[in-house]
């Protein structure tokens, strides 16, 4: 099928872009070089990963496209990588999504641009060498190396308090990662083998799974993030800038969620039956108390922020009910979440270009001056209500059925947070869109402009896509899915 | 063997000494350019002794009452106290002629306290053992005074000599106490006349701790390190770099071969104060650098904290931790020397940098430079995928292997708070605002080759991480099969 390496061409090519632009001088007239050189890039991986959705087969079980060279030679540890179908739309959401965080960036980053693009395609090769990681160190490692990008993003691009947003999601998320590398050891010990395909189904003792849940839990939870865990987030998401929202709501989110459903219950079964309980409150409390907290806020990146941990607290639902529409609706709201929010923390970004605010208050009749952001900010607010046609309705929908097989109560209260999360985004909207202008600030305001809508309605497109056509999306991921659920069901039918 | 007058002449500590003393000779006669001379020549000689180490290997020097043992453990650690002393002679000799330390007795003391480690590693008998860690000592002592016009350099040697010389008599004294109680000094002998015994009785007990109280002094274990800050501070910097880059090592190694080979069958004797050492270095280490100002004094700490995890591979003893530990120092002496080099080539409004705040700023104006300090901080702090990060995890592999998993958590609790200063300083370069301008990287070429090659060693290590493995299986076998 394949005779040249796509899969580390894919992860490569942005890697190979970074030293591109590293070459590059920096003066007044290579900063466009830069920014084209790292578009290309990003879409040049676009392309490429589209090649390997081409290509998949939807028949087939197991890792595709896998390349397998020795990296260690001491230890069963090979550079491993391959795609399925629960991997393979990180990867198209990763590569769909850097582009466009490439193009948010076109103008509103005014220094060390140079800087900036590298970090980004460096972040990019990580997020794809992470998903289509088949062995756990290489996963271990990509996992960690996201966190020096985006340090750097946040650190050096972000706003007024990026200093303590930056280092409180390094710290957070770096201490929840290192007992993740303790686990993995140990469970390399005891098994002698690094590959996470080989691992799916019940390897260990009950008891050792419940230790080694414990410590997957703590990196995967950190990161989604589950409530309690959540509060690195609102400020990475308000100190960062556009882009570095964008590809931390749409990807690096999705990473904990990923985590979830290979590490977690793939491999640790039995713990992961043992503490669906645990998981269920913590979601609920997540769905219920943030959607709470989100209508409270006045700046607008924090409100989004909040309801992304309220969204991921369906995702972790969903994952955990552990039946197909529980774990298929997980994923496509994993997949919508990523477009949409990223689409949402870029509806902010046109603003905030514009005024540098993104008080709420600041903020009224922007529908007088501004009406084709106001429809496009509309579908992105409905999709993430969850309005059906969109694509948030496909995901919420599965995850509500099977919490229904699952617990009624979970059912109850995962679907009173939708009604929520409709009640703080229409009074977002409202309160930006609609009213009178008032504030004399905004009477000059301009509608999108080029670059913004080439930036936006490919995302309407997706969102869209995903709401119409969900099974476009769902057929590759069917079968991996079922794999993880009978393994599950084999494990704790004793 | 052969013990003709040339092979005893080429024996690598023999040559090195005749050869230390012919060019302490050539410098007292020399009217000009002394320094620059002895420096360029002291470091052929090293280049030459480490031709000499790896063509002895068949040499095994048992004759001499069997004061010095060789083999490959011995032998790895003896090429990397060469390599760093060649190393640190190399970064430091722009440093020290513009901060007018020309004196040409620098190098010579800096070669003999290289023998001294060198007799101290190959030593197979208390008394070599002793003799070795004098010779090193010593000649440590006086290069921290070597600026002698400076009021902090002439107390921190004066520390370094009160503290070294208490902690030289506490070794000294626990030696006597196992000489006592084993009937022997040599380390096989103590170990034969050891086999027959459950457990150490009281007087080898504190024998044995007095013993490693001191070598942990040497290493800068906690709770025995007080003086690293002070001396690494007050010490003139391309001192410090001589200072954080070899004596660790000898020191390591020593512990090392006191533990498994004297003492080989009282795992649980001593790898209670070894774990006890480890978790207080590495705690201690990450914390108490957090506060640190200069830069000097952060990288005390972050050494004390990186003994902290060399001393898990001990602590699991096995084979794996010989090959964690192997792996781990090699990173350790390229990772110093390169953040050394660095440090002793930049200079802010043509002063050399000493404290961290003098750093903001290198982002805009030395971007290179800013990026090789990220790089090898966060390699430090084991962020993947720098080197730094397959040293510790070669060392948790250990420390799991021998079920030491409260150790090895302990350990990775500590690596993320040490993750905060190096940051810090990653945040001070990067992040802030108000600017220095004026900084200049002026770097001979010699130190640049030896920077790059680290640079590159630390950046490119994850694309061949078993470029080690089989030197570390190789010398583990020595102890373990």
């Amino acid at each position: 099928m394949i005779e040249w390496p796509l899969i580390s061409v894919t992860i490569f090519l942005p890697l190979l872009g970074m030293f591109i632009i590293f070459l590059i001088k920096v003066d007044s007239s290579s900063e466009n070089n830069i920014k084209w050189a790292a578009l290309w890039t990003s879409i040049g991986t676009f392309i490429l990963s589209c090649l390997i959705w081409i290509q998949f087969d939807n028949s087939y079980i197991g890792y595709q496209f896998v390349e397998k060279h020795k990296w260690f030679t001491d230890f069963n540890i090979y550079y491993h990588v391959g795609v399925d179908g629960i991997s393979l739309f990180m990867i198209l959401l990763s590569t769909f999504l850097t582009p466009f965080c490439i193009l948010a960036s076109w103008v509103s980053i005014k220094k060390r641009i140079k800087e900036y693009m590298m970090a980004f395609l460096f972040l990019e090769t990580v997020m794809i060498g992470m998903f289509s990681s088949v062995d756990m160190l290489l996963f271990y490692i990509f996992f960690e190396a996201v966190l020096i990008p985006m340090f750097l993003i946040i650190g050096i691009w972000g706003g007024n308090r990026r200093i303590y947003a930056s280092f409180k999601l390094f710290l957070y998320t770096l201490l929840g990662s290192v007992l993740m590398l303790v686990a993995i050891i140990y469970m390399y010990q005891l098994t002698h083998s690094m590959n996470i395909g080989d691992l799916q189904g019940n390897f260990f003792t009950k008891e050792i799974q419940i230790y080694l849940w414990l410590a997957f839990f703590a990196s995967f939870a950190v990161k989604i993030p589950m409530w309690p865990f959540h509060t690195w987030l609102p400020d990475a998401h308000v100190q960062a800038p556009t882009a570095g929202s964008v590809i931390l709501a749409g990807v690096l989110l999705k990473m904990g969620g990923y985590g979830f459903i290979r590490f977690s219950i793939g491999m640790l079964p039995e713990a992961s039956f043992y503490f669906s309980p645990l998981i269920m409150i913590l979601s609920v409390v997540a769905i219920i108390y943030t959607s709470l907290v989100a209508l409270a806020q006045t700046d607008m990146k924090k409100l989004i922020a909040y309801s992304s941990v309220a969204h991921m607290g369906m995702v972790t639902i969903g994952i955990f009910i552990v039946n197909s529409q529980g774990l298929e609706g997980a994923m496509i709201q994993m997949i919508s979440h990523g477009v949409v929010s990223a689409a949402l923390f870029l509806c902010v970004g046109v603003i905030y270009d514009r005024m540098h605010t993104r008080d709420i208050a600041f903020y009224g009749g922007l529908v007088n001056k501004m009406p084709q952001y106001s429809v496009v900010f509309m579908i992105f607010m409905l999709a993430s209500v969850g309005l059906p046609g969109t694509s948030g309705f496909i995901g919420e929908f599965l995850i509500i059925i099977g919490a229904f097989k699952f617990n009624t109560f979970v059912a109850l209260f995962a679907a009173s947070g939708i009604i929520l999360g409709a009640i703080y985004m229409l009074y977002l909207y409202k309160n930006i869109i609609f009213g009178l202008l008032i504030n004399e600030k905004l009477k000059d305001i301009c509608d999108l402009n080029n670059r913004e809508k080439i930036i936006l309605y490919p995302l309407i497109v997706m969102v869209i896509i995903i709401g119409v056509f969900p099974n476009i999306f769902l057929e590759p991921m069917r079968l991996s899915i079922q794999l993880i659920i009978s393994n599950y069901q084999i494990a704790n039918a004793q | 063997m052969h013990s003709n007058i040339l092979n005893i002449i080429f024996f690598p500590e023999i040559a090195l000494t005749i050869l230390t003393l012919v060019l302490l000779l050539v410098g007292l006669f020399q009217k000009e350019n002394s320094f620059k001379n002895i420096c360029n020549l002291s470091s052929i000689s090293l280049i030459f002794i480490l031709v000499l180490i790896f063509l002895n290997k068949e040499l095994t020097f048992l004759s001499y009452s069997y004061f010095f043992i060789n083999s490959p453990f011995i032998q790895f650690f003896k090429i990397l106290i060469i390599i760093g002393s060649f190393s640190s002679i190399v970064i430091s000799k722009n440093f020290f002629i513009e901060s007018k330390l020309i004196r040409f007795e620098i190098p010579i003391l800096i070669l003999f306290s290289s023998i001294g480690m060198m007799v101290l590693i190959s030593s197979n008998d208390l008394i070599s053992m002793y003799l070795g860690i004098e010779l090193q000592s010593l000649s440590l002592y006086v290069v921290a005074t070597i600026n002698k016009n400076s009021l902090k350099s002439s107390e921190s040697g004066v520390k370094y000599f009160v503290l070294g010389a208490l902690s030289s008599g506490i070794l000294l004294y626990g030696c006597s106490l196992i000489y006592g109680f084993s009937g022997s000094t040599n380390f096989l002998e103590i170990q034969n006349n050891l086999s027959s015994l459950d457990h150490l009785n009281l007087g080898l007990v504190f024998g044995l701790v007095f013993v490693l109280a001191g070598l942990a002094f040497k290493v800068s274990a906690v709770p025995f390190h007080m003086w690293t800050p002070d001396v690494y501070e007050g010490a003139p910097t391309s001192i410090t770099a001589f200072f954080s880059i070899v004596p660790k090592v000898s020191g390591v190694a020593l512990i090392y071969r006191f533990c498994l080979e004297p003492f080989n069958n009282f795992y649980s004797e001593w790898s209670q104060i070894i774990i006890f050492l480890s978790i207080a270095s590495m705690f201690l280490g990450a914390i108490a650098a957090i506060s640190q100002s200069s830069i000097k004094r952060l990288l005390a700490y972050s050494s004390i904290g990186h003994v902290g995890y060399i001393l898990i591979g001990l602590a699991a003893a096995n084979a794996a931790g010989i090959k964690g530990v192997v792996i781990y120092m090699i990173l350790y002496v390229i990772m110093n020397i390169a953040i050394f080099a660095i440090i002793l080539s930049l200079k802010l409004n043509n002063e050399f940098t000493e404290k961290i705040e003098e750093f903001t700023g290198l982002s805009k104006h030395k971007p290179l430079v800013a990026l090789s300090i990220a790089i090898i901080f966060l390699s430090m702090a084991g962020i993947p995928p720098f080197a730094g990060f397959f040293g510790k995890f070669y060392i948790f592999i250990a420390a799991l292997e021998a079920n030491l998993i409260l150790l090895a958590v302990l350990g990775v609790i500590s690596s993320v708070i040490s993750a905060f200063y190096y940051l810090r300083i990653i945040k001070i370069m990067f992040f802030d605002n108000n600017d220095n301008a004026n900084f200049q990287f002026k770097i001979s070429s010699q130190s640049f080759f030896v920077l790059i090659i680290s640079m590159v060693f630390i950046t490119f290590f994850i694309f061949y991480p078993s470029l080690l493995t089989s030197l570390g299986s190789y010398i583990s076998i020595d102890y373990f099969n």
